[in-house]
């Protein structure tokens, strides 16, 4: 499988990239190495293996349902662009 | 003739607490931002650890319907874009839910009940609440939402019409208040529902394009923003046209559904299983330590009170439904012994109260001690249906305890004959033309004329004679 300029133009939207047209040419060769290996790696026979959701093959730890954090408000929106009356400001979004 | 198509996704906060994946309190109405941590924020470098007390919650309610439980559930990152959703992707499950199929039960308007399949029931966390018109061009973000846990609840599309769903969100809603695991308050939106409707000619087994109705928030408005879009829908295939798969919001001030967005690549959402959240094994004795924390369910609750109560199907199903009013109805039977009349006082002049005023059963000004003394007052004779309604009345402007009412309205009803063959004689006197036309009339037409001498001998009482006495006398009186 590969991907054309047109599929990474998409991505890039959906994650809202702004790619130059080099940056698109580059990123679709570099992507397609990567498809490149996986194509490889869809060759090996997985048949009777169970997919694994994660390289580490161990249970998740739960924590407790304890409120352990407190208000650091302050600092947090010392380092944001923009904050008024404690809202974080963006770029209006429309729905 | 088209027949609806409808499955509803409903969203339940979970009341932990603390978040799903931090420490962060979920309290409601806090300052803007101070209950967003690094880990709700999408700080780089922070890992996220899931609550145990989501899980329980999940699992319990997962036990509730009668599902599969995922003993391995894996979470997954759901990628979207949008300021309220800081690390750019939502951690939802995708292939491997918490809870697998279940089922519930609904009961229809017609006295039938109807099984409704639940596809799945899936954790994953909230998102924060964005303020688009208080800034100059800017949009305002509140994070302290984002990370609450939330269970997204999927019905299989086998709903076949708006009252369908909605008798299917109201039995949801039973089971989580049931379970204590939600305050199910659509109004606060701890409680969300998406629509998917479509339609197809009756008889047909294609399924039609869908649309989605996103949070819809209260139960009367699924009701009506399922109606409009079927309607919306049908319109447009006799004009010819085609329905457009999308999301739509409903407006309950114009009663209509418009556009969202297009859903086709919205919904791109490249899940992929989280790598910062290895799979959640849970054994069995977490399993069974959930089901022996199972309240009585709704259903169970209503076999028994039919069973204890001798009330019918249909006054147990009304006062179940809420836990808080069936508590107060059980309270009410057992002080005063009268299951019966304790389901008609509760559902004839409390719910009826309540649903006037909005208010909860757990602050209503009538507590169940002081209905069941009125109970025990209509059952001793000292207050007949009328006189209890007054009490009643009082009780709910808050004038006092029922005894003192009665005293202080003179409202004891008068059971003495000699004072009510007074009555009746004074009666009979004052209305010698009824009482000709009563003794002429053939025996079948009495028992009708009757209410006359009645009404004017509670009159004369100010409604405190007993209306049986009064019956029997004045039968007894007229016919001598």
């Amino acid at each position: 499988m590969s991907l054309t300029s047109d599929d990474v133009k998409r991505v890039a939207k959906l994650a809202r990239l702004g790619l130059t047209e080099a940056e698109t040419t580059e990123t679709l060769t570099q992507l397609n190495s990567i498809l490149g290996l996986v194509d490889q790696m869809q060759q090996i026979d997985t048949n009777g293996v169970a997919p694994l959701a994660h390289p580490l093959e161990l249970k998740q730890t739960l924590r407790a349902d304890a409120v352990t954090e407190t208000n650091q408000r302050d600092k947090f929106q010392a380092i944001a662009p923009q904050a008024d009356q404690g809202l974080y400001l963006v770029p209006r979004v429309v729905e | 003739m088209y027949e609806a198509v409808i499955g509803l996704e409903v969203h339940v906060q979970l009341s932990t607490d603390s978040k799903i994946f931090s420490g962060s309190s979920t309290h409601f109405g806090a300052e803007p931002n101070t209950q967003a941590s690094l880990i709700d924020l999408g700080m780089p470098g922070v890992l996220p650890v899931p609550n145990a007390k989501a899980f329980e919650m999940a699992v319990k309610f997962g036990l509730a319907i009668d599902a599969e439980i995922g003993q391995e559930s894996i979470f997954d990152r759901k990628n979207y874009f949008y300021p309220d959703l800081p690390k750019g992707y939502q951690i939802s499950q995708f292939e491997k839910p918490i809870v697998g199929p279940g089922r519930v039960t609904i009961s229809l308007d017609d006295g039938t009940t109807k099984t409704i399949n639940v596809t799945r029931a899936h954790l994953e966390e909230d998102a924060g609440k964005s303020v688009h018109d208080a800034f100059d061009g800017m949009t305002g973000v509140d994070l302290n939402r984002a990370g609450t846990p939330l269970l997204e609840i999927v019905s299989e599309p086998e709903l076949r019409s708006a009252k369908e769903a909605v008798a299917y969100l109201k039995v949801i809603h039973s089971i989580i208040r049931y379970l204590d695991i939600s305050d199910g308050n659509m109004a606060e939106g701890s409680m969300r529902c998406d629509c998917n409707v479509s339609i197809r000619p009756k008889g047909s087994d294609t399924l039609g394009t869908r649309t989605e109705i996103k949070n819809v928030n209260s139960f009367r408005f699924v009701e009506k923003a399922i109606n409009t879009e079927i309607n919306r829908q049908i319109e447009i295939l006799e004009d010819g046209g085609r329905v457009i798969q999308e999301t739509r919001l409903y407006d309950p001030d114009k009663d209509e559904t418009r556009s969202m967005r297009s859903k086709e690549e919205a919904n791109d959402y490249r899940y992929f299983p989280d790598p910062d959240l290895l799979p959640v094994v849970l054994d069995d004795s977490f399993i069974s330590a959930c089901r022996d924390a199972l309240p009585e369910l709704p259903e169970a609750r209503k076999a028994r009170y039919i069973n204890d109560y001798g009330i019918t199907d249909y006054d147990a199903g009304v006062l179940v439904a809420d836990r808080d009013v069936a508590d107060y109805f059980a309270d009410v039977a057992n002080t005063s012994g009268e299951g019966k009349l304790a389901a008609n006082w509760v559902m004839g002049s409390v719910l009826a109260e309540l649903n006037q005023t909005g208010g909860a059963i757990t602050d209503f000004a009538v507590t169940a001690k002081q209905l069941s003394d009125l109970i025990a007052r209509i059952k001793d004779n000292t207050l007949n249906s009328k006189t209890a309604k007054t009490v009643f009345e009082a009780l709910l402007a808050s004038e006092g305890e029922v005894d003192a009412i009665i005293e202080s309205k003179g409202l004891v009803q008068v059971t003495d004959t000699g004072a009510i063959e007074a009555i009746v004689d004074e009666v009979i006197a004052e209305n010698p033309d009824q009482v000709a036309n009563y003794r002429a009339a053939p025996e079948d037409k009495q028992g009708k004329m009757l209410g006359f001498f009645v009404g004017q001998v509670m009159k004369k009482s100010q409604g405190k004679a007993n209306p049986q006495a009064v019956n029997q006398i004045l039968s007894a009186k007229l016919s001598g």
